[in-house]
């Protein structure tokens, strides 16, 4: 009895904590780079979506997930890799607690569970996904790399929900790979038109659609 | 004589102007487009509600006194180089020297000037950051587009923190007669410069046809500027009794203040153009960024600063 009150109040002072956590934390984004959010392809509605992005950085989750409305950011869960956010105590509090994320195994050999399946069990429960296709950071000098087939499995299972793909621009250039620092710059993040995958449409051909709608929406970004 | 007065009689002026333009604002969009459908009058009423907390900001700091103020148009000096740095050329190889940029060389401007070491705020970035922030990014041996990359970065600095800092600065300023009251000076910049702006937009919009620079703005016309001008210059004049100035010379201080603003829109624009933006920055609604408000004030400041220090100190 004491102890199903103890541990009540100890997931109570979890969540409130990660509620907190949340908080600081967009606060924290807003203040290092006062994203701005161009919703030019689609308006911020509460309907369930996969928002597909660009990978730079580690905080580009954060980022995405900050400009979304209170509404919208409450059901949108990030995919995330399993391995980096179980790490340490504190990377799994932030990664399970306070941004729910879907945590998927990167490493074949080791995982108990599909991705895909993962992910299509979370939209069955009606959550939003972020999704970064390109399935790791991007440290090249290509502005986008080909995107792994998780995208286009999650479009052929759920049909009808909305793939939005969204460019996040000059995360790389607030906090590059080895810098400790982050220099306070603007990042914008464009949001363009949902795709959904065409009656016909081949993988490689849908993959091919999705990647270039995403590198479309760089280009309307000034520098 | 403490500035308290006058600085109310000011502020009180002030309200009384945001309060019509409100009406008026209002008035309008009831009249012509109560859905809110028609673009201008709804930007027309954003700006109004921005000059609203800007001044009620500008306000409260100017209660604090020397201190706030400096804090304040630190604050302002961040949000405005975080827009140009947002912008500039840059390399991997500068992030060293745009952290310095953004974390000593201005918090240490601003520390200089709150201190009153006119001898060193007068030169530190123009003498010191402009030599020793290039070393930091050639220490890291990137060379291409190595003297774009240095120059914009010295321009964003020169333009965001040191021009900005000589509105503080004016504190500084010992006149004598007017002890304890050059937070009026401030006021009154920022009133005739901000006034010439918000009358050059009216004009404009009112009888504006000719363009004064095609190339660089679409809104910035002749009988805008000379309406603004006049406008402003007027009203700056008619101020005088606060100021350490006679009318006359309240006259040409506003004249000065009110052409140098006007220019420093021009300059802006143009680097906006060239580097394929409309507006600087996205959070002051219906004004776009911090720089696109501060721009005037930008290059009217060290002038109006310089030129009061030189005649009445």
């Amino acid at each position: 009895m004491t102890a199903g009150i103890g541990s009540g109040g100890k997931a109570f002072f979890r969540r409130a904590a990660a509620a907190f956590a949340g908080s600081a934390i967009t606060l924290f984004a807003r203040i290092v780079t006062a994203p701005r959010a161009i919703w030019s392809g689609i308006e911020p509605l509460p309907k369930q979506r996969v928002y597909f992005a660009n990978h730079t950085s580690n905080a580009d989750f954060v980022l995405l997930w900050t400009v979304l409305p209170p509404m919208l950011r409450a059901r949108t869960r990030p995919v995330a890799a399993l391995e980096y956010w179980l790490k340490t105590p504190l990377r799994a509090f932030i990664g399970r607690d306070v941004f729910n994320a879907v945590l998927i195994d990167r490493r074949p050999e080791e995982r108990v569970e599909d991705p895909v399946a993962l992910m299509g069990q979370a939209l069955a429960e009606g959550s939003s996904l972020i999704l970064f296709p390109e399935g790791v950071r991007n440290m090249t000098e290509e502005p986008l790399l080909p995107f792994r087939t998780g995208l286009f499995h999650l479009a052929k299972q759920n049909p009808e929900i909305d793939l939005v793909p969204v460019w996040i621009s000059n995360l790389n250039r607030v906090m590059p790979k080895g810098e400790i620092i982050p220099l306070p710059l603007i990042c914008t993040l464009t949001f363009g038109a949902p795709l959904h995958l065409g009656d016909t449409e081949e993988k490689g051909d849908f993959l091919a659609r999705s990647h270039a709608a995403l590198i479309a929406l760089k280009e309307t970004v000034p520098a | 004589m403490s500035a308290t007065p006058h600085l109310i009689w000011l502020l009180l002026g002030v309200g009384v102007i945001l309060v019509i333009a409100t009406l008026i604002g209002e008035i309008l969009r009831a009249r012509i487009a109560p859905d809110g459908d028609n673009p201008v009058i709804e930007n027309l009423n954003a700006r109004i509600s921005a000059w609203w907390g800007m001044v009620i900001l500008l306000s409260l700091a100017f209660l604090a006194g020397r201190p706030g103020v400096v804090i304040l148009f630190a604050v302002l000096s961040f949000s405005a180089l975080r827009e140009f740095l947002t912008l500039t050329a840059k390399a991997r190889a500068d992030h060293w020297s745009l952290a310095g940029a953004f974390f000593i060389v201005l918090p240490v401007q601003y520390w200089l000037v709150g201190l009153d070491w006119y001898g060193l705020y007068a030169i530190f970035i123009p003498v010191y950051a402009f030599l020793l922030m290039p070393v930091v990014s050639a220490l890291r041996g990137e060379t291409k587009s190595f003297l774009t990359r240095v120059a914009e970065t010295q321009w964003a600095l020169m333009i965001c923190v040191y021009c900005v800092s000589h509105v503080p600065a004016l504190l500084t300023l010992h006149i004598e007669g007017y002890e304890g009251r050059s937070v009026i000076l401030i006021a009154w910049l920022i009133f005739t410069v901000q006034l010439s702006d918000v009358m050059q937009y009216v004009w404009g919009k009112l009888f504006g046809s000719r363009l004064v620079a095609p190339q660089l703005s679409p809104s910035k016309t002749w009988e805008g500027l000379i309406g603004g001008v006049m406008t402003a210059t007027t009203a700056g004049a008619a101020l005088w009794w606060m100021t350490p100035f006679t009318m006359l010379q309240a006259a040409g201080m506003a004249l000065a203040v009110t052409l140098m603003g006007f220019f420093g829109g021009l300059v802006m624009s143009a680097i906006k153009r060239d580097k394929g933006v409309k507006d600087w920055g996205h959070l002051i609604a219906g004004h776009g960024g911090f720089l696109d408000r501060l721009d005037s004030v930008v290059f009217a400041a060290p002038i109006f600063f310089h030129l009061t220090r030189w005649f009445w100190t």
